[in-house]
């Protein structure tokens, strides 16, 4: 069909420039931004150019390396976590069950709470005084544990929420996978004479890899997007024990008030993001047209 | 293949099991609600207690929480609309024509939607100050537009893939326009990611807190900000932070309840087909 040249500037025209406008222009202007020291409450005209500075100063601050390993470690212990008991659940759980579509949506519960409630919520269950989790030891003879006046205990404490909040998500991502897998080639391995553990192992596993593939990237991105949950159960602390990388971003341009330096570190965060993105992307092929079997 | 009763049994137990682990802390949220403050502060595991509304009485009485949920639902509402809008016709574009760029366009869309917040909030914050747009609903709601606009087309795009191209092709044959082809042959087809992508766009745009923080004031405040005033140096007023917060669960709640299914065909629809 042929069609006049500016029908697609039509239809996408609005979006992209949106998008441009909101969201790609600030990011270049972080970029930019980070170019000068600006102090907030004082006019732009004021803002100093400081060259590289700032960035410089971002690599060598120390702070921004603790928060850096601090989220790289969060990222690492929450999607392993959360793969792991997600795949290992939905292995053991799928199946025709009349119930599941009413199991299925209390699981997606956590994901669709917002993030702060879900912050609040954890920090009550976490309270040394008041909280059910501190209440629960007591129950059980246990002395209570001060979690988030502890370092380890509040890193714990938000991982635990973390995977409270998304493992459904990979369940349900996973339980999806594996109902698309081709029951013929489970009926031949079963005829076969395989095992259970043979049958998962070697047949459904390899069939649902690409699944895996796109819940493990979508799940580590997001990792290093999580701001609202901690902001609110630890907000960092104890001291920046459970600072990751955006909230620290957040603390020096709004905390801090630097918001030239604040900008600088997010182009280090951005980096991190994007290479992850980037990879992400060019497993899951974007583009494929309707070629559906 | 019949299974063992036991084994159904313990399948059933299991997603019991499973389904209170993700309802307790919500449900905890809605008990500590209805709690008085003497009530909160009594160690132990009580799980009895007298309800009362005493908190949600203090929290809708309080003059500002009318204006706090109207901007809420204002911006929720608004950025929805204008997303699933210009949404579904960059979808239908990026999957129907052929044009110099589209690739870029295309991946260029899937990277904005990976960005952290907390990145753009600061060079916002300075961009909208200049415009003029800081402490503005119009404001609030343009980010909020563009940060969801990229799921929402990658959403869009895997179901306008879905319809067949023949169909738009017997429509524009017996005489519609382009437009036309999209208004009333496309569209209709993809309700359900349309429905999928609006439960999305307004989950957003109604919990989200940090670029609300940033980019609003008291009289532009949303009602995830107004929850973490309660928040102060001195302690947390958890009867009333609770109840605020069971208020803001409410409407993300009954969209689960009613649209389950399309919330997790929306999910993993770009996944497990690819």
């Amino acid at each position: 069909m042929r069609r006049a040249p500016w029908v697609p500037l039509l239809y996408i025209g609005p979006a992209a420039a949106v998008m441009a406008v909101a969201c790609l222009f600030p990011l270049i202007s972080a970029l930019q931004l980070g170019f000068y020291d600006w102090s907030m409450g004082t006019p732009w005209a004021e803002a100093r150019w400081v060259g590289i500075d700032a960035f410089v100063a971002a690599f060598r601050d120390p702070a921004v390396w603790r928060s850096l390993v601090t989220t790289l470690i969060f990222a690492a212990v929450c999607v392993t976590a959360e793969m792991l008991l997600g795949i290992a659940l939905a292995l053991a759980l799928e199946g025709d069950l009349r119930a599941m579509a009413f199991f299925r949506t209390l699981f997606i519960l956590p994901m669709m709470i917002a993030p702060i409630a879900v912050g609040l919520t954890w920090r009550y269950l976490f309270d040394a005084q008041f909280g059910l989790l501190n209440a629960l030891l007591g129950v059980l003879g246990a002395a209570p544990v001060a979690w988030l006046a502890q370092e380890n205990t509040a890193f714990i404490a938000i991982v635990i929420a973390d995977i409270w909040q998304w493992t459904p998500f990979v369940f349900i991502m996973m339980i999806a996978g594996l109902a698309n897998v081709d029951t013929a080639v489970l009926e031949a391995a079963r005829i076969d004479g395989a095992t259970w553990w043979q049958t998962t192992r070697r047949v459904k596993l390899p069939m649902v890899m690409h699944v895996i593939a796109i819940t493990l990237l979508m799940r580590l991105i997001d990792a290093f997007r999580v701001l609202e949950v901690i902001y609110i159960l630890t907000f960092g602390g104890p001291g920046d024990s459970t600072e990751i990388l955006s909230l620290h971003i957040y603390k020096t341009a709004f905390v801090g008030q630097r918001l030239g330096s604040a900008a600088a570190i997010s182009v280090l965060l951005l980096v991190v993001v994007a290479t992850l993105s980037w990879g992400a992307l060019k497993l899951s092929n974007p583009l494929k047209e309707g070629d559906r079997a | 293949m019949k299974r063992h009763p036991a084994a159904v049994g313990a399948h059933y137990g299991a997603l019991v099991v499973l389904g209170l682990i993700c309802i307790t802390p919500i449900v905890v949220m809605f008990a500590t609600s209805l709690k008085l403050q003497t009530q909160i502060f009594d160690t132990g595991l009580n799980l009895l207690f007298a309800p009362t509304l005493q908190n949600y009485r203090d929290v809708l009485g309080e003059g500002s929480f009318a204006r706090y949920l109207t901007n809420s639902l204002v911006v929720g509402i608004v950025s929805t609309v204008i997303t699933l809008a210009l949404g579904c016709m960059a979808a239908y574009g990026l999957a129907r024509f052929r044009f110099r760029g589209r690739t870029a366009v295309a991946y260029t869309t899937l990277l904005l939607r990976t960005v952290p917040l907390a990145v753009l909030a600061v060079p916002v914050f300075m961009l909208w100050s200049r415009a003029g747009l800081i402490n503005s609903l119009p404001g609030l709601v343009l980010l909020y537009v563009a940060v969801n606009l990229p799921f929402t087309i990658w959403l869009l795009y895997g179901f306008v893939l879905q319809v067949p191209v023949e169909m738009e092709e017997a429509a524009a044959i017996d005489g519609c326009g382009p437009v036309r082809v999209f208004y009333r042959v496309v569209l209709p087809l993809i309700k359900p990611g349309l429905a999928a992508a609006a439960i999305f766009t307004f989950r957003i745009a109604w919990n989200e807190f940090i670029l609300a923080l940033v980019l609003t004031d008291r009289a532009t405040r949303t009602l995830p900000v107004a929850a973490s005033l309660y928040i102060t140096d001195i302690g947390v007023d958890w009867g009333k932070i609770m109840a605020l917060g069971s208020l803001i669960a409410i409407p993300p709640l009954i969209f689960t309840f009613i649209a389950a299914r399309q919330i997790i065909t929306g999910l993993t629809a770009g996944a497990v087909k690819g």
